[in-house]
């Protein structure tokens, strides 16, 4: 395959001489001939594989299955390690908490593979090897060499070989052969015209504009709209806000809003309500409140100024404690509710149970109104929060019963000045007198 | 002791005597002549039924063209897909044609492996088919997808997006199993061509033909040690092929399997899938090839023996899938699952009970006339039995796709399937894609592997080359070697 010079230093030189045979026989027999005078340079043609031609020829076996093994398993290492970083680093599935890697599954894929990269290996190591595709060959022109494909069998010793000596080499093939023809060299190029060359390069640049684009197209901006191929779906035929519609009066698409719609977020603009804390204590963003990150200042001390704390708000107070909280803290708020006493007979705190506190002791007492709030509505210690259940009026409205009973159940009696003292109704039984 | 009396009747065959596999007085010169004369004729003289068989194939072609550009600019929705049924004839068409496709493949892999030389009159042609049938199948996939321009969201390419595809997905392994078949398929097909390509090349008289076959046959000058790298090619692709075809229907039927509906989650898919695929391959071998035979006068190269022995293979293969359709009523009863025992009854005796019985008709019962040789050797009969079977193999997915997924796991969505026009005329129009491409290939391309006709001639070994005649001279020196060639048979 030259670069575009000759075939032959001397054109004049024949590029071989052709023993043309009729049978497999003949052919084999010229083969050992050939072989045994010591040729290298020379080759039997046929029109199929002749078994038996290896051994007659010498052909020594080929290396194209180690070529075929070795790139099967860089496929198979390509398909499991391409998989693994796929799927299990760079684009990780998660799916119902399924390991992201797991290699049964991907077995089908690999496997495919490693086929892939074994049949081409092979069907292009096969061309390499032969050095295909050559279209251009001494042999292709001569005319008694057409029929090999076909129904004929030659044995061809080319004038490069050292042994070669015209006179000798025609007696050699001569014999048994339907004829023996010298093949002359070829007088073209071996190499592809020299134009293809301009024109492979200028091609070639070609096919890298497309490509070209397509990466600075990953990496640019554009103010223009995406191209759709089909644009039913980015453009539905919908009504969207801001947009004229016949549909209506109005000719707006969008309906106004109903009279008392509440904007998002409107709900959490009073910061006291909601949140406990003293007005425009937190930033309008991230209002959700953690159990620290409130500076302990800025919880409130008393009510916020939206609600009045009355009689009735006490007794909503009440009721909603005896629901929610009762169960757990007691209805006098001791922490020795249903709960608590269920878990101190089995004894639950091996089991890493927490008593609920009393609400009674001199801790809850101290803490704000505001904190109590917060702890109602988000949790503490083991206690889960309550905000969902309990919308905040009335969360406020336990806090303000949970002072009462503080109030009322706080103090014990025998510390009470004498002239005011009395004895207590007796309690229920279960219940213990006096909180500290 | 082996049986040494050489007048036993062994069915016809000593095993110790070569079987004639070409048939009548033919040589290495006839039997290049029978084949390359085939695409060797001038196209101002092409048959005029040829021109009219193409002609009509070109028209069926037009008319997918026309689906596809209907489906695409307006979207699924023109199917008959809905739900529940969301797998409706798109993919029951995949895998018919990727089905069939399985024959050529088998034929020229796993016979060539077990040494089955009469699959030399036939795996071009059967080759040829799983190649088209492939594409025909490819399609269905790719439109079903609907918007076709992102299909390659299915391939691992980088995109703006960022994300890749999931390889855990049986549709996914889908994907690579196709192409990764259809690729090694076109490759297997290509090498073993390039041999009777340069046949073609050096026969031609005409300058465009020998340049074209000239640039396909890549210069082969049939060098021995040339055909010595390619036969081990050949050896490896074979064996690379053989997994690779069996490979493929399983993948197939994972699409089903994998998931959970009742009448799809089944083990036995797999090999299942693979003997429905080997006996719709075979009968559209034999549905194509018969009257390729007899038009082109390939009688003696693709005689009856070979139409007998493919039609053995139609009925076994037809009875494993008999055992497989038993099989599933078997594990249904006894798996003892509410819903898959409903699964089946209603497949035999719900709604598409109609698809059933055509399938088991087609698919069980009539390939049980080939136990009869009569039968094997009466073209007409043969004819019949092998459309039947692809009418049975289409009817069997449609049976496994659409009766599964019309009854589901929830009565209130349950649905009876009914295809629109659009859907009938893709389906027929991927006959027309098939058809023009296989006309295509019997005008221009050799039809039977002439190389490998000639290595199972008995002249293409050494010691027997005096005794057909071809070759004047044929006669002296014979035996005179020293047998070093001779042990090399088989």
């Amino acid at each position: 395959m030259g670069k575009g010079r000759l075939n032959m230093a001397d054109s004049k030189a024949p590029y071989g001489v052709v023993g043309i045979y009729t049978n497999v026989d003949d052919v084999l027999a010229a083969a050992r001939r050939v072989r045994d005078a010591g040729f290298t340079r020379w080759d039997s043609h046929t029109p199929f594989p002749v078994h038996g031609m290896d051994g007659a020829m010498g052909i020594k076996m080929t290396f194209l299955p180690w070529i075929t093994l070795v790139m099967g398993l860089t496929g198979m290492a390509f398909g499991v390690f391409g998989q693994y970083w796929v799927n299990a680093k760079g684009y990780a599935f998660l799916i119902s908490g399924k390991p992201v890697w797991s290699l049964p599954a991907n077995i089908p894929v690999a496997f495919e593979v490693v086929i892939a990269f074994s049949a081409f290996t092979t069907f292009f190591g096969m061309l390499a090897l032969n050095k295909l595709p050559r279209l251009s060959h001494p042999l292709h022109r001569l005319a008694e060499f057409a029929r090999v494909t076909s129904d004929r069998f030659a044995v061809v010793i080319e004038s490069g070989d050292p042994r070669f000596d015209s006179g000798q080499v025609r007696k050699l093939l001569a014999q048994d052969a339907e004829q023996v023809v010298e093949c002359p060299a070829d007088p073209t190029r071996a190499g592809l015209p020299s134009w293809f060359h301009g024109v492979a390069a200028i091609a070639t640049c070609l096919t890298l504009i497309p490509l070209a684009m397509a990466y600075r197209g990953r990496h640019a901006t554009s103010g223009k709209p995406r191209y759709a191929v089909w644009t039913d779906m980015s453009f539905q035929r919908k009504a969207k806000p801001q947009q004229a519609s016949g549909l209506f009066d109005d000719g707006r698409a969008a309906r106004k809003q109903l009279d008392g719609t509440i904007a998002v977020g409107q709900l959490f603009e009073d910061q006291e309500l909601r949140f406990g804390v003293q007005p425009n204590a937190l930033s309008p963003v991230g209002r959700e409140v953690g159990a620290t990150g409130v500076p302990d200042a800025a919880w409130i001390a008393g009510f916020p100024a939206a609600l009045t704390v009355d009689e009735a708000f006490l007794d909503r107070g009440q009721q909603r404690f005896n629901i929610y909280c009762s169960v757990c803290h007691g209805v006098r708020g001791d922490g020795h509710g249903a709960v608590a006493l269920r878990a101190e007979e089995i004894r639950a705190m091996r089991w890493g149970w927490i008593a609920p506190k009393n609400l009674l002791s001199s801790a809850t007492i101290a803490r704000t109104n505001g904190e109590i709030f917060h702890i109602a509505g988000h949790g503490i210690s083991t206690m889960k929060g309550y905000a969902a259940q309990i919308p905040a009026n009335d969360r406020w409205a336990i806090v303000a019963w949970v002072r009462a009973l503080q109030a009322s159940q706080a103090i014990d009696a025998r510390r009470a000045p004498d002239a005011q003292y009395q004895e207590l109704p007796a309690l229920p039984l279960g219940v213990t007198q006096g909180g500290r | 002791m082996a049986i040494t009396d050489p007048t036993i009747d062994l069915g016809g065959q000593d095993p110790r005597v070569r079987p004639q596999l070409v048939e009548g007085n033919n040589n290495f010169t006839t039997v290049t002549q029978m084949v390359a004369g085939i695409p060797e004729q001038p196209v101002a003289k092409t048959d005029k039924l040829w021109i009219a068989l193409f002609l009509l194939s070109l028209s069926v072609l037009g008319v997918l063209g026309a689906c596809l550009a209907y489906l695409i600019t307006t979207g699924v929705g023109v199917w008959g897909n809905n739900n529940p049924v969301f797998w409706g004839w798109p993919i029951v068409n995949f895998v018919f044609w990727v089905g069939i496709g399985h024959a050529g493949t088998l034929i020229s892999a796993v016979l060539y492996l077990t040494r089955q030389n009469w699959r030399t009159a036939v795996n071009r042609s059967a080759e040829a088919m799983t190649i088209f049938a492939v594409i025909c199948a490819g399609m269905f996939p790719g439109v079903h997808v609907g918007r076709i321009w992102v299909a390659y969201f299915l391939a691992p390419v980088p995109n703006q997006m960022s994300m890749w595809p999931n390889f855990r997905s049986p549709l996914l392994w889908d994907v690579f199993a196709v192409s990764t078949y259809f690729s090694v398929s076109l490759v297997f097909w290509y090498m073993g061509m390039v041999p009777d390509l340069a046949t073609l090349r050096d026969r031609s008289t005409n300058k465009w033909r020998r340049m074209i076959y000239g640039i396909f046959s890549l210069g082969w000058t049939g060098s021995s040690r040339h055909w010595h790298v390619y036969e081990r090619a050949y050896g490896i692709l074979a064996a690379l092929a053989t997994p690779l075809v069996l490979s493929v229907h399983s993948v197939v039927s994972f699409d089903f399997a994998v998931s959970q509906l009742p009448g799809w989650h089944t083990t036995i898919f797999p090999p299942y899938f693979v003997a429905g695929a080997i006996f719709s391959g075979f009968a559209m071998v034999l549905t194509l090839m018969i009257p390729a035979r007899q038009y082109f006068n390939l009688g003696h190269i693709i005689t009856m023996t070979h139409i007998d022995v493919m039609c053995r293979i139609l009925m076994a293969t037809g009875m494993l899938v008999g055992y497989a359709y038993m099989i599933e009523f078997f594990t249904a009863w006894y798996g003892g699952v509410m819903v898959e025992r409903f699964a089946f009854v209603n497949r035999a005796f719900g709604n598409y009970w109609w698809a059933y019985w055509i399938m088991v008709s087609c698919n069980v019962i009539f390939p049980q006339l080939f136990w009869s040789k009569k039968m094997r050797r009466n073209l007409v009969v043969v004819m019949l039995v092998s459309i039947t079977t692809n009418i049975g193999m289409w009817f069997e997915r449609f049976v496994i796709t659409v009766t599964s997924l019309s009854r589901d796991f929830l009565p209130s969505s349950w649905a009876y399937f009914r295809p629109t026009w659009v859907d009938i005329l893709t389906f027929v129009g991927s006959f027309g894609l098939f058809m023009t491409l296989f006309l295509l290939f019997i005008r221009f391309l050799p039809f039977v592997a002439m190389s490998e006709v000639k290595i199972v001639m008995p002249s293409a070994h050494a010691g027997h080359g005096h005794t057909d005649g071809h070759g004047p001279k044929s006669h002296a020196n014979h035996g005179s070697h020293n047998g070093e060639g001779a042990p090399q048979h088989g």
